[in-house]
């Protein structure tokens, strides 16, 4: 008879091996999420609980809090110009690289998944150069073409553009090596009769290509998504910080902005879990959103 | 696909559509790298402006690295920086390749649904528990120490799932039966066995982590937002937000920030994109 212990037993060993997820789970996810629905429910500053608000905190932001109504308008027009642009653009590139006589193609792929391995600093630190009111190259080109210099950080409009410029450029190749390895597997035979059949190349893509990508496509957009709502890095560093809280008109403040505004510049943490709650939720009821649109084009194409 | 297209040949204008794929590709390749060769140019420039803008290397390196020294503690930046992402690494290879490993390579009760619960754990934004996980950190004495940039992540749904994807084809049954026949325990198994056969999974799940540590901005600023003592995204982008317009020391930081991403990424790209990509595709 052997002695049974946690070392040699076949049947304890695997709940070892995975006991530290469960562990720093519990105290580093579950507990700290727990207790932000508490904290969500009181004015709580940096030395405590002040007052009980009940849902205060949650009706206060969505019915009187101009700010908040701004940073979510921000959000979701970055989302679309920021974000679900990307894969219009990244489909057709995908389309274009995925040919197995086409020369170089780990040459574009390495280029194009480059801007997603920097980190959002660095790239927002060089786009800050790259859009300069007087000395970028993207302003020496407008001049070029017969424009005016646009005052990229100091205009409402120009600096959303920058923002959402910016994200496209870190996210597009990314998005583009995921499609390229969905249309990898398609077959090839579906082509081959469309050919026979005589479709066009728009309609082989249109009526093929794109309802079989139509699960990676939910996947992109749900990262998107995702990815979108929580946006703070990129406008936080090119609008300049708290203090600035998006720039002029706030143009960049993004509702993760304002989270973070109020939770570390404000110290109003309660208010700022709200946020956050009214935030996943958002992102919850866009993803099924996402869920039925991508669905119901599923079985329309099909 | 690509017989089609190589059929397609005998049609009319596929010469110029085989030169549109191209000049579109490398007009968007062009568009991506761009930015990088330009921020190693204008590190090499005194003042970054001009007009025309820089597009060749400059003289002022030497400058540069004394205005940068000057400005933010660098050495001590990049040390955090380094630090922190070697010992979040190193922490994520060990735990996650033991998760993935009881995932791909046991049978026991309750397996699925325990996986499943990790899987999901991946769709929680961070920011939902950011501000208690905040007080937490300065109830525990962990504010302002590197200790809430590894630890909580150490094992992480997202290496586990990775590693039990890799592991659960790379190691045969049979070579764990042979290794437990010769007298090694279940623990003993790990540096006889699974690690050495992890290996290529391992460079992949640390490859990513080394990247997603060094380029960490808001835990950071969050839990080092001291400039003067925090990591490189922090201090460089205090620099940039009081700067007064000499960004040349600023654009030598990011340029030497990002280096050591490309060399990492020149090693490891060709098996991240294609295991990325394919995990994305099954997922």
């Amino acid at each position: 008879m052997t002695k049974i212990n946690l070392l040699s037993d076949k049947r304890l060993a695997p709940y070892v091996f995975i006991s530290p997820f469960f562990i720093l789970f519990l105290v580093f996810g579950l507990y700290p999420i727990g207790f932000s629905i508490y904290l969500s429910l009181w004015r709580w500053t940096m030395r405590g609980p002040v007052e009980f608000m009940g849902i205060s905190n949650y009706v206060n932001l969505l019915t009187s809090d101009p700010f908040f109504w701004r940073a979510i308008t921000n959000t979701l027009w970055l989302l679309v110009f920021g974000s679900f642009t990307q894969h219009f653009v990244a489909i057709p590139l995908a389309i274009g690289l995925n040919d197995k006589v086409l020369k170089g193609k780990e040459f574009f792929k390495t280029a194009f998944f480059v801007p997603y391995i920097t980190s959002t600093v660095s790239a927002t630190l060089i786009f800050s150069q790259l859009f300069d009111n007087n000395f970028g190259w993207i302003n020496y080109l407008v001049n070029f073409f017969g424009g005016e210099n646009i005052s990229w950080f100091t205009a409402e409009w120009p600096a959303k553009v920058m923002i959402a410029t910016l994200i496209n450029w870190r996210f597009i190749g990314w998005n583009t090596i995921i499609y390229l390895a969905g249309l990898q597997s398609i077959p090839d035979t579906l082509y081959e009769a469309a050919y026979i059949d005589g479709a066009t190349k728009w309609q082989t893509h249109t009526r093929i290509t794109v309802p079989l990508l139509m699960p990676i496509i939910f996947f992109g957009v749900t990262m998107s998504i995702i990815g979108g709502m929580q946006l703070f890095d990129e406008p936080y560093v090119l609008m300049g910080g708290y203090q600035t809280m998006g720039g002029i008109a706030n143009t960049g403040l993004t509702s993760a902005y304002y989270l973070m505004f109020t939770g570390w510049s404000a110290t109003r943490f309660g208010k700022a879990s709200a946020i956050a709650w009214i935030l996943f939720f958002f992102i919850l009821l866009m993803t099924m959103v996402n869920r039925k649109i991508t669905k119901s084009l599923d079985k329309r194409s099909l | 696909m690509n017989k089609v297209q190589s059929k397609g040949s005998g049609r009319p204008g596929t010469f110029l559509l085989g030169l549109g794929r191209y000049g579109g590709l490398g007009i968007f390749a062009f568009l991506f790298v761009f930015p990088f060769y330009y921020v190693f140019v204008l590190a090499t420039h005194r003042v970054p402006f001009a007009n025309p803008p820089h597009l060749f290397f400059g003289p002022s390196v030497a400058e540069n690295f004394d205005a940068l020294f000057r400005q933010i503690p660098f050495l001590q930046s990049f040390g955090n920086s380094l630090g922190i992402a070697v010992l979040a690494t190193a922490s994520v290879i060990f735990f996650c390749t033991l998760g993935g490993f009881a995932f791909a390579k046991y049978d026991f009760k309750g397996k699925e649904a325990l996986l499943v619960f990790v899987v999901m754990t991946m769709a929680i934004p961070p920011f939902l528990n950011i501000i208690p996980f905040f007080r937490m950190m300065v109830a525990f004495g962990w504010y302002q120490t590197w200790l809430p940039l590894i630890v909580p992540g150490m094992a992480n749904a997202f290496g586990i799932f990775l590693m039990k994807q890799f592991l659960e084809e790379s190691i045969p049954g049979e070579l764990m039966d042979a290794a437990r026949i010769d007298g090694l325990n279940e623990f003993q198994l790990l540096p006889a066995v699974v690690f050495p056969l992890a290996k290529p999974g391992i460079a992949i799940l640390g490859t990513l982590t080394f990247v997603g540590s060094w380029n960490n901005f808001l835990g950071a600023l969050v839990m080092l937002p001291d400039p003067r003592n925090s990591t490189l995204p922090v201090s460089l982008s205090s620099l940039f937000v009081r700067s007064d317009g000499n960004y040349g020391g600023l654009m030598l930081g990011t340029a030497l920030s990002i280096l050591p991403l490309v060399v990492i990424f020149i090693f490891f790209s060709k098996k991240i994109i294609a295991n990325l990509a394919a995990g994305a595709v099954k997922g």
